[in-house]
């Protein structure tokens, strides 16, 4: 397309079908401790 | 629900329920916006025809339209739907935080937990409690394989044996329960020696190295009881973590306050002196204290934040790169909207557990006997409790419904809400601003990075 350039395309709608696994790890284990912080957190479901 | 912005030159496009982002040129951002108040094609058609001409226009709208088809624009919540499924999901702990010693050999400014005495006594925890959290998160994680157990104090090293042992043990239970356990350790790096860096390395899936950046913010916020700064005392210890895990599964965590609002060079002054996965994350504070930042600080940690992004891809051109935590984000293979709209888990499935195992929802509650849940020896007893913050999502909190950031941020700290507002239902305002710039940011270093402009 010629106006748009598409970063990412409907990530959550998608994952709504195999979401919720919960493998992943808990926000406030990571670096923060203070602030939630979710959406740097990455999907461990390949599935 | 969309949200645009432009930053430098760069129009940024986010359809909110989709999660899709677009980067688009100045008529398509003008049009959108046109069409996000309700104008029609004519309207929006009329309107622009002295600034651009009528086939770009129309061949604009036509893109538009495609997104629209391929539902990445203007797409409806479908999420509502789920949240009283949801409400009613099975949970199970995955995640601990142990508090090993609730006590600490600095005196840190700003210290939530009070000098890691967190409202109570000087304690450390045994061995036996220990080994009794073990337990209780095995006996209580379900068919959860990644189980998660955090070494916090006060400052866990001032027993570090008990670290070692309670390691030791959860190791041994791993094949026999068929979990995976990953330890990770927050310290505030005084009593690092190379036979304790040798053991984290072998044995803690992610390090956070306390550390504000520049020695006279540091030394200001972070002394030893006798008044003197730390920060000579552990930066080369920590250099030396960083460098002998290569590099990789750590951060060098630093707090800002009022006292350090320029603090993208504290930031830098990090990545200046070699480490490569930093975060420094504003603090907070009651309003009343000197240090807590205010309403009127926000332009300035605005700015601050541009300015670190683009200081970020000064450095990267320049073969410097490094990672600053808040701008960090996943748009591929990010958390699934189940995880966007729990939040960090707390009261479910992730819990505190004191020196003497008692159980809190999480580290920031401990001490605060009405959210007290139960203890490693007897259980949960407190089910109300957790069914209150099981219950607690983006869609139970009226702020985050109309945010365009809720998906990117989880719904914020509730150990925040409920501090400044006595109900984990709310959120933090000054958190909330911070942390749309933040997402700002980082999508835009995200656009720079894929498309290499």
């Amino acid at each position: 397309m010629k106006h748009v350039k598409t970063l990412t395309g409907a990530v959550l709608n998608n994952s709504l079908k195999k979401g919720g696994c919960g493998e992943c790890q808990t926000s406030c284990q990571s670096a923060c401790k203070t602030s939630c912080t979710v959406g740097n957190q990455t999907c461990e479901n390949s599935n | 629900m969309i949200h645009q912005y432009k930053m430098k030159d760069m129009n940024i496009v986010l359809d909110i329920n989709s999660g899709a982002v677009h980067i688009v040129d100045n008529m398509l951002y003008d049009i959108i916006e046109k069409l996000e108040i309700g104008q029609s094609l004519l309207e929006i058609s009329q309107s622009m025809a002295n600034v651009y001409i009528e086939e770009d226009i129309d061949e604009a709208f036509e893109e538009v339209n495609k997104l629209i088809q391929e539902k990445q624009l203007f797409t409806s919540n479908r999420y509502h739907s789920v949240v009283d499924t949801f409400k009613q999901r099975e949970t199970v702990v995955k995640a601990l935080c142990l508090h090993i010693a609730h006590d600490c050999n600095l005196s840190c400014g700003y210290c939530f937990a009070e000098e890691g005495e967190y409202h109570g006594d000087r304690s450390m925890m045994s061995l036996e409690v220990g080994r009794e959290a073990v337990d209780f998160l095995l006996n209580n994680s379900g068919s959860r394989k990644n189980l998660e157990i955090d070494f916090f104090g006060g400052e866990p090293l001032m027993n570090f044996d008990v670290v070692k042992g309670i390691v030791e043990y959860a190791k041994n239970k791993e094949a026999e329960y068929h979990k995976n356990f990953r330890f990770t350790i927050t310290t505030n790096g005084v009593l690092l020696t190379d036979e304790i860096i040798h053991f984290i390395n072998e044995n803690m899936y992610n390090v956070v190295l306390s550390i504000d950046g520049r020695k006279e913010v540091h030394d200001l916020m972070r002394p030893t009881p006798n008044g003197k700064g730390s920060y000579d005392l552990i930066l080369p210890k920590l250099l030396q973590v960083a460098e002998s895990r290569n590099q990789k599964n750590y951060y060098v965590r630093g707090t800002f306050t009022h006292n350090n609002l320029d603090f993208a060079n504290d930031v830098l002054h990090l990545a200046d002196l070699g480490f490569k996965q930093i975060s420094v994350e504003p603090v907070v504070a009651p309003d009343n204290r000197a240090y807590a930042l205010k309403e009127e600080d926000l332009p300035t940690l605005f700015e601050q934040y541009d300015y670190l992004a683009e200081k970020m891809l000064h450095y990267r051109e320049e073969g410097k790169e490094f990672n600053f935590f808040h701008f960090m984000i996943d748009l591929k293979q990010g958390p699934c909207v189940s995880k966007r709209m729990t939040g960090c888990g707390a009261g479910s499935e992730y819990l505190a557990v004191t020196p003497e195992g008692d159980l809190y929802p999480c580290h920031q509650f401990v001490g605060i006997e009405d959210k007290k849940m139960g203890s490693v020896y007897g259980g949960l007893k407190r089910m109300d409790i957790q069914a209150e913050f099981k219950a607690c999502n983006l869609f139970s909190k009226e702020a985050c419904t109309s945010c365009w950031a809720k998906f990117y941020c989880g719904g914020g700290c509730n150990a925040n809400a409920y501090n400044f507002f006595g109900d984990i239902h709310q959120v933090y305002p000054m958190a909330c601003e911070l942390e749309k710039k933040r997402v700002e940011c980082a999508i835009y270093l995200k656009a720079r990075e894929t498309f290499r402009i």
